[in-house]
């Protein structure tokens, strides 16, 4: 594989602005958050969830429950390469039926992982809606399936790839556009 | 990997990545539907040449919990008593496509005969060969201890276990020997000296006669089943000396600290190897090891099962370690 080369999209201060519009947004929208529960897609979406969850209660006070859930075991391409290794999947405390679960992940692409956890969502419980909050929009859609809050649009094409680095698991907040010449996007 | 044949074919980074994945499919036995589609469509046979209760339904319910298509053969009411060899019926299953075999024979290596002779192209999984190996047992062995003992996480670094019994015929002995010093543990093994097998002091743990010396330095005491069935000789005087002297009992209970639990890999003989309050007391965890069984099988399915079909036998690549990116 060719050498990428990278450019820097969102600088950490950025990241930090962008988290705290999608809980203002995720306040205003359900009126409080009072029966919203955060469900992070491991690996950037856990730290994620669990952020926007710290800045809800900074702004109104509220104790959103946050919880994490690994959807490795329903995706639709575990055959087409090697095993996967399986993250913690927590329920948030008090459970999902009868809540508004907010799925958070760092990246929306194909929309396969959402799927995937559409599916492992509805053998944990039966939540009363669900909504999804992405970091990074960057667009080729295979399913149908769109984000009700996205922190940036970033028209990429199928060659890029885009890496959002979290503080908890890199070391540092930022958005990265890796442009491949030669194989395939992750 | 493509097999799993020996507790010994497992290096320290695998065994503990086995584990990770035990602990996380054990959630999923928490949950209101305990199923997941993992194994969609994929088929496991289980192969049982001799009776089984707790294997053959803990790898049945693994893999019915992962969405895998299961088959149950064993031996007695099939065309093994007409005299149909192990290769026949391997290539049997071989044409009614199988992706996976869990096996179990009364000869030491069926399993690796099975896995190597080419009659099948599937996974093969031993599950209990002759006097030789039970390497899932160990696997749930482990994975209990480090449940109790070392919070669920890690390895085993500096645990103290002692193996009392009948480790001559014992294939969960010998498995967790080996998959316990690759962990770390430090491992004891107690039995009259006619039960310790010819050449136990090239395995990688320490022996003894004395049982009441060695359990008050034991974190972990598994008991040995005595196996009548495959004692062909004598081997101790009566069942009440061996019981005597090697029999864990409320009196022997005492001398262990406060910590130590107590193992047993099943079928107990009740009041020979263990009292039956023993069995029951609360440092027990031999109903827990059986409901951690169907976890540890559970991985070792997914992490066979739940990648891309390697075509050719593979053994430089390590189980769940990803392919490299280039069909995503």
């Amino acid at each position: 594989m060719a050498v990428p080369l990278r450019r820097c999209l969102v600088q950490p201060a950025d990241v930090a602005r962008v988290i705290d519009r999608i809980a203002h947004e995720i306040l205003e929208k359900s009126a409080g958050a009072r029966d919203v529960a955060l469900l992070g897609i491991p690996t950037r979406g856990a730290p994620l969830a669990r952020r926007l969850a710290a800045r809800m209660a900074a702004f109104e006070g509220v104790e959103v429950p946050t919880g994490s859930l690994d959807i490795t075991l329903y995706r639709d391409d575990l055959r087409m390469r090697g095993v996967r290794a399986l993250e913690p999947t927590t329920e948030p405390p008090g459970g999902i039926d009868g809540k508004l679960v907010v799925l958070v992940d760092d990246v929306l692409f194909s929309g396969r992982t959402v799927r995937a956890a559409l599916d492992a969502l509805g053998e944990l419980g039966r939540p009363r809606a669900v909504q999804l909050a992405v970091l990074v929009d960057r667009g080729h859609r295979e399913l149908p399936i769109r984000a009700d809050y996205v922190g940036k649009n970033i028209p990429t094409s199928r060659t890029e790839n885009v890496a959002v680095r979290l503080s908890e698991v890199d070391g540092v907040d930022e958005v990265w556009l890796d442009t491949v010449t030669e194989g395939a996007p992750a | 990997m493509k097999h799993l044949l020996s507790a010994g074919d497992l290096d320290h980074d695998t065994a503990v990545h086995v584990l990770d994945t035990a602990e996380r499919l054990a959630r999923i036995a928490d949950r209101p539907v305990k199923k997941l589609p993992t194994l969609r469509g994929r088929t496991v046979v289980n192969l049982f040449f001799e009776d089984s209760t707790r294997t053959r339904i803990s790898f049945e319910a693994a893999a019915k919990r992962l969405s895998a298509d299961v088959i149950n053969f064993s031996a007695k009411g099939s065309s093994v008593s007409k005299g149909e060899s192990l290769k026949d019926t391997a290539m049997t299953l071989e044409a009614m496509g199988t992706d996976a075999v869990i096996v179990r024979h009364s000869c030491s290596g069926a399993p690796h005969r099975l896995a190597n002779s080419g009659w099948i192209g599937g996974h093969v999984v031993n599950a209990g060969d002759g006097t030789h190996e039970h390497p899932t047992q160990a696997l749930l062995d482990a994975f209990t201890m480090r449940r109790r003992l070392r919070g669920g996480v890690g390895d085993l670094a500096g645990l103290r276990v002692t193996l009392v019994g009948d480790v001559l015929h014992s294939r969960v002995a010998r498995s967790n020997v080996l998959l316990l010093s690759t962990l770390g543990a430090a491992v004891t093994l107690v039995a009259p000296p006619t039960l310790l097998p010819v050449g136990v002091e090239t395995w990688p743990c320490a022996t003894s006669y004395d049982l009441d010396e060695t359990l008050p330095g034991s974190d972990v005491v598994m008991m040995l089943r005595v196996q009548s069935e495959r004692m062909n000789a004598s081997f101790f005087p009566t069942t009440r000396e061996y019981s005597r002297r090697y029999g864990l009992d409320r009196a022997r209970l005492g001398l262990l600290p406060e910590h130590t639990i107590v193992m047993h890999p099943g079928p107990m003989n009740r009041g020979m190897e263990i009292a039956p309050d023993v069995a029951d007391s609360a440092r027990s965890t031999i109903v827990e090891q059986v409901t951690n069984g169907v976890s540890v099988r559970m991985a070792v399915l997914y992490l066979l099962l739940g990648g891309a079909d390697i075509g050719a036998p593979a053994p430089a690549e390590a189980i769940g370690e990803p392919v490299p990116a280039g069909v995503a």
